[in-house]
């Protein structure tokens, strides 16, 4: 898979790169002006040398004398041990010298030019002067040539270039630690505001609060735009499920009500019997709707369950005591066994209750009339609900908790086959596990196992 | 008992109407949270309810008022959100009870009959028929002043042959109003319970008589 761009990275290759043009830039300017600072200074050098030579010129009756004074050559000695040639022409007649030493492309005048060729395996710069001597009243151009490898030149040149690459290096190095800390500094608001969105619970749809800087504004408020229109789809979701239930169930109830009225008015034992059978068609229905809304809502919960604080004797003495009414009219009774002192764990509450629900709604159902169901509770988090029922059936447990499975001995009881399944996912889902066994003697025993806190 | 139903859905709240009517009980029909009020000025009820969407208003609101008036009429709500979190959620508003529609009428009598024991018997009603001192709520029949506790379907048998001392009460009728509609049961299931209510009558003046292809009635002597 390829890695997403990195803006980070961006920010500081880009940092990286200007710093090191700019390093580059740096290296070649010093070098560039160091080097042409050199050469002037040499040239003056050089020129200075060529016209002291000149000087010494000296014209008489029976020719020129030159007296080539130590000091010229000195002072172009003090630069180093860079070899040092001289050519002095009379008109285009060399006198002394070097008779080789290349000359100047014009004719030189009395401020010296300089020029730069290669001569005897090296380059040579060369200052010349020219000026006129009087031989015996006549005049006689004169051309002096000065020329001085450039050895120590260069060596100066190297070191002030390594200490340009050292600047330019340093300047970079500098530049690149900068471009790093800028292109953190920068992001940092982008890195808090993920971190902030991150953090959140996924129940947790209320509009990003966080001050942030103007450049991500937009981006905000874009977010916040999507979680209102997420909240909003999930509202109306509820609110049609909810509506919807309304809408089902409300007729349901008239259909129940009106038939539970015609049959207090029946006597013929034909319609009694068909006006039954509408009762149990009604509640059939009702109750799929709701056992498939309450599996939905557990599957729905699994994923993200909450942490309740509870007290599971609190939680399970609630619910006997809600659903003791039921019991009674069958007769039937739950006996309550709880230990002493809270019990408490850690769980979803809708999770859990769903679990406990179904478990003491199929002890109620499948429970023969005037048995008593026993629910205990032990003080490390199991729950057992025995009753004296039917059983399990041929198929044995395995065969009652799949989706929509029942048993092969319900006989006529109502149900939608989702109650185990639901009890099992909800165990599940709050980290507990759930098993049923036939208890001896008759009727079924059902354990919740949950961990506690 | 006079009950105070608030239901807006016209069908369904005839039906309740009519149950309830025929078990002797008097109800006054509310169809809107208004008319509910108006109910509650003039007239005091042993019981409301309620029913939850509304066309002016929600129930649950006209329940949270209702218990910081404070009224202590208990409610029974009923419910087309079959939601656990609703449940919970009805419990904490100051719900009595609740039933899920679409309910069962002998469940709503059981829980009626569970709130108004809970609230001690703000409607404290004792029948006597010959020497029988007959509590409903506190599920007691004394017998010339000897104490017995009844069970919830001999309760109920009793206090259908109490509602008519005399009166011929069918066993499809018995059958009707002791057992839940949906419930699978055996043919002879009101003869086992009319036989475990004459033990608990036993001793007594009053007896119940068999009407050989007709039914039960409550006689003495």
């Amino acid at each position: 898979m390829r890695r997403p761009a990195s803006i980070r990275r961006r920010l500081l290759l880009q940092g990286i790169g200007v710093a090191a043009l700019l390093a580059l830039v740096l290296y070649l300017a010093v070098r560039g002006v160091a080097g042409a600072a050199i050469q002037t200074v040499q040239d003056s050098v050089l020129g200075t040398a060529t016209v002291v030579i000149a000087e010494e010129l000296r014209g008489g009756a029976d020719g020129i004398s030159v007296d080539i004074p130590y000091a010229a050559f000195s002072m172009l000695g003090a630069v180093g041990e860079d070899r040092v040639f001289y050519r002095i022409l009379v008109g285009d007649q060399t006198v002394t010298g070097y008779p080789d030493l290349p000359l100047p492309d014009v004719v030189p005048g009395l401020t010296p030019a300089f020029y730069t060729v290669p001569y005897q395996d090296a380059q040579v710069r060369v200052g010349a002067v020219g000026r006129s001597v009087l031989v015996d009243g006549n005049r006689v151009d004169v051309t002096v040539l000065l020329g001085q490898t450039r050895t120590a030149q260069a060596v100066i040149s190297a070191q002030m270039a390594n200490r340009a690459a050292g600047l330019g290096l340093g300047i970079f190095a500098l530049a690149a630690v900068l471009a790093l800390i800028s292109a953190r500094s920068v992001l940092a608001p982008v890195h808090d505001l993920a971190l902030a969105v991150g953090r959140r619970g996924p129940q947790d749809l209320r509009p990003v609060r966080r001050a942030v800087p103007r450049e991500l504004v937009p981006l905000v408020a874009a977010l916040n735009g999507l979680i209102a229109r997420l909240r909003s789809a999930l509202d109306r979701t509820e609110s049609f499920i909810t509506e919807a239930a309304h809408h089902v169930r409300t007729p349901l109830a008239t259909v129940r009500m009106q038939t539970e009225v015609a049959l207090r008015q029946a006597t013929d034992d034909a319609t009694r019997a068909s006006l039954r059978n509408v009762i149990r068609a009604v509640d059939n229905a009702a109750r799929s709707t709701g056992q498939m809304l309450d599996h939905a809502s557990v599957i729905y919960r699994s994923d993200q369950p909450t942490q309740d604080a509870l007290d599971l004797a609190v939680v399970l003495r609630d619910l006997v005591g809600q659903m003791a009414p039921t019991a009674d009219m069958r007769d039937m009774a739950f006996v309550l066994d709880l230990p002493v002192g809270p019990v408490p764990l850690s769980a979803d509450r809708l999770l859990l209750e769903s679990a406990l629900r179904n478990l003491l709604d199929n002890a109620l159902k499948y429970g023969t009339a005037d048995t008593d169901i026993e629910v205990a509770l032990t003080s490390d988090g199991c729950v057992t609900v025995c009753d004296r029922g039917r059983g399990l059936g041929g198929g044995g447990a395995a065969a009652l908790t799949g989706r929509f499975a029942r048993g092969d001995n319900v006989g006529d009881v109502v149900g939608s086959g989702l109650g185990l399944s639901i009890v099992r996912d909800a165990a599940r889902a709050c980290g507990g596990t759930f098993t049923i066994s036939p208890r001896p003697g008759g009727g079924t025993c059902a354990t919740l196992h949950l961990p506690l806190r | 008992m006079r009950f105070l139903l608030v239901e807006d859905t016209p069908d369904l709240g005839q039906a309740v109407l009519d149950r309830l009517t025929l078990d002797g009980h008097g109800v006054d029909w509310a169809r809107s949270l208004a008319e509910a009020e108006a109910h509650l000025a003039v007239s005091s009820y042993d019981l409301i309810l309620l029913d939850i969407m509304l066309p002016d208003g929600d129930g649950r609101d006209f329940l949270a008022a209702h218990r910081r008036v404070p009224r202590d009429t208990p409610v029974i709500v009923m419910t087309a959100r079959a939601g656990v979190s609703d449940r919970v959620a009805l419990l904490d508003t100051g719900a009595d009870d609740y039933v899920t529609k679409p309910f069962d009428f002998a469940e709503l009598e059981a829980r009626v009959r569970a709130v108004l024991r809970r609230r001690g018997g703000t409607a404290q009603t004792q029948v006597i028929y010959a020497d029988l001192v007959f509590d409903p709520l506190g599920g007691t029949v004394a017998v010339g002043g000897d104490v017995r506790d009844l069970r919830n379907r001999e309760l109920r048998l009793l206090e259908i042959l109490m509602a008519g001392p005399g009166r011929i009460f069918s066993k499809g009728h018995l059958h009707d109003r002791l057992l839940s509609a949906s419930e699978a049961v055996s043919d002879n299931a009101i003869e086992v319970y009319v036989g475990r209510l004459r033990k608990k009558l036993s001793g007594s003046a009053a007896r119940i008589e068999t009407v050989r292809g007709v039914g039960y009635r409550l006689t003495q002597g």
